[in-house]
């Protein structure tokens, strides 16, 4: 892949640009961004401002007196310590884990986490650098990360993970007072960008563990009506954080169908600014019939 | 068939030792997680945590860190734990001597947590038990040194209840009374207004976490007095009464003192008195 890598456009998405215009081939990027911000300018409103539309954090967090949010990854933490949350927080974990039924589990790593923001920067920089090679950690370890907090939270009789959580962390400083906690960030900042390629988000960090475990079973997917109509560029695999998912559907391994179903596809949407021949399209996970593209390779055997 | 098994033998020793690996560096993550939330279960004295939060043990499993009891609390005394202090990361506290709790009659911050790390069965802000006030240091309370300064007394949002005066003779002087302020922690609610208002530059009465401050009787331990009330009468039957060992001539009685029954000794006590015992000592043929 490497190989490919270095014959490819030296900036992954040039294609896209010169076929769909610059706006086009980063829509996806940018609005992402838009909602990765803004929900955090939610937040920050009440503290800065004293404007509060959403009290609390992304642990808990409470909308215009009326809605609550949850992260289920947190109160399931609680659950281990064996302790039962009260109605409020379990309603809004619930709440919570609907959305993410819905909109897709890990589009909370894309589309919701600020870490993100740290880590995509780490990802850029890499590339500006031309930074290569990476340690080896498998992807899996982000399971057994989150199984270790599980056993952790039951032992100690703690949230434990919440300790050193950066996620929380993040959220928590840039809200309240971010103490040494930007000590943490640094590091997860420097691992990524000097030590190991998508290391924290698509290696280690369990929230995204637990986030890909719903995603398993959500509705909204990246899907390949145009699969066929791939040139073989690369560009997705070079962008995309998880870039194991993206070859089932594309290349129609083992009959998988023209729609993304691993758990781990963060519904980003990088893919689909970046594609020049608009293989990739959001949809669902079900009605995954493929458009007919004429004279390209055939699609999956039925 | 061979030539199948073969390279799934090498892929099943690769899997056992990549398992292995992720095992072992998870684990290790897991013991460090799980040995610095030991440590972190050891609250510092100085924290104290809002009304109605549980034990320490059940509070850091039922607290997640939203920080919505530092958002509706009125007054803004309310902390969350930056990481590199030595509690739980994100949970909430107070300073004492910072700012102390307002004891609101509602209780915003119990109402806004949404776990019950703070217990939702607190309704009366009175009955909370956030720590206990505690005068730990006798040598530099102006009370204890003589001076009326009572502030603490007076600040008490719970006076003469939580804190009430007890007279003691100044035996520095020998003829004024120091007002002690003593702590009733069946009605102290841990509000630490005490020990912000306290005017010694380092506070003499200070606000500490139930387990540091409460001592406590053995399960066994019986009050005689208190059981002699419970029962409506001696436990001891016949009653014995206390006899004092006196001088002959001289009688003493609770709350009266000493009287000698020719009227030959001054009553007690008057300065004169020890030098009258002698004279009467020498009857006595002890």
């Amino acid at each position: 892949m490497n190989a490919i890598l270095k014959t490819s456009p030296p900036r992954p998405g040039a294609e896209a640009v010169a076929a769909k215009g610059w706006l086009a081939a980063h829509k996806w990027l940018i609005l992402r961004r838009c909602s990765q911000l803004g929900i955090l300018l939610l937040f920050l409103v009440g503290p800065w401002f004293s404007l509060w539309i959403v009290k609390g954090n992304l642990n808990f967090s409470y909308t215009l007196n009326f809605l609550p949010l949850a992260d289920p990854y947190v109160i399931l933490q609680s659950l281990a310590a064996r302790q039962v949350p009260e109605k409020m927080a379990l309603t809004g974990a619930a709440i919570v884990l609907l959305l993410y039924l819905l909109v897709g589990g890990r589009a909370y790593c894309s589309w919701v986490c600020p870490v993100n923001l740290l880590t995509d920067f780490a990802y850029w920089l890499r590339v500006r650098l031309g930074l290569k090679g990476s340690a080896h950690i498998s992807r899996p370890t982000r399971y057994w990360v989150l199984g270790m907090t599980l056993v952790a939270a039951a032992v100690s009789g703690s949230i434990a993970w919440e300790m050193i959580n950066p996620v929380s962390m993040l959220h928590r400083g840039l809200l309240f007072s971010i103490g040494l906690a930007w000590a943490v960030l640094l590091a997860v900042f420097l691992f990524d960008l000097f030590v190991m390629r998508h290391g924290w988000c698509g290696h280690l960090c369990p929230v995204g563990a637990f986030y890909s475990l719903i995603g398993k079973f959500s509705l909204t997917r990246i899907k390949l009506p145009a699969r066929a109509a791939c040139n073989d560029c690369m560009d997705c695999f070079a962008v995309c954080p998880e870039p194991q998912v993206i070859r089932p559907a594309l290349k129609a391994i083992a009959g998988t169908p023209p729609v993304i179903l691993e758990a781990n596809c963060t519904n980003c949407g990088r893919c689909i600014d970046v594609c020049s021949k608009d293989v990739f399209a959001f949809g669902t996970r079900f009605n995954t019939t493929v458009a007919p593209v004429t004279g390209l390779a055939q699609a999956a055997p039925k | 068939m061979d030539n199948e098994t073969k390279p799934s033998a090498a892929a099943r020793r690769q899997f056992l030792a990549d398992t292995a690996r992720m095992a072992c560096g998870v684990g290790l993550l897991g013991l460090g997680v799980g040995l610095y939330a030991q440590h972190a279960k050891a609250l510092p004295p100085a924290a104290i945590r809002p009304p109605g939060a549980l034990p320490e043990a059940g509070f850091s499993a039922a607290c997640i860190r939203c920080g919505m009891c530092v958002r509706d609390c009125p007054f803004d005394i309310l902390h969350l734990a930056k990481p590199e202090e030595p509690m739980s990361t994100g949970t909430p506290y107070f300073v004492a001597r910072q700012l102390p709790c307002e004891m609101c009659e509602d209780i915003p911050c119990v109402k806004a947590c949404p776990t019950g790390a703070l217990d939702h069965s607190l309704k009366d802000i009175n009955k909370s038990k956030m720590g206990l006030a505690v005068l730990v240091d006798h040598e530099t309370c102006l009370n204890f040194l003589g001076l009326r300064c009572d502030i603490c007394y007076r600040v008490c949002p719970v006076i003469d209840k939580a804190i009430t005066l007890d007279p003691q003779s100044n035996a520095r002087t020998g003829k004024h009374t120091l007002f002690i302020p003593t702590v009733h922690s069946d009605h102290c609610t841990g509000c630490g207004k005490c020990e912000k208002a306290c005017p010694t530059e380092v506070a003499s009465i200070k606000v500490l976490p139930l387990y540091m401050a409460k001592g406590q009787l053995s399960s066994h331990y019986r009050l005689g007095w208190v059981e002699k009330e419970k029962a409506g009468g001696s436990l001891v039957a016949p009653e014995v009464e206390h006899k004092y060992n006196m001088p002959e001539g001289m009688q003493y009685e609770h709350g009266k003192g000493l009287s000698g029954s020719s009227g030959a000794v001054p009553p007690a006590p008057t300065p004169a008195a020890p030098v009258a015992l002698p004279k009467a000592l020498q009857g006595s043929k002890l």
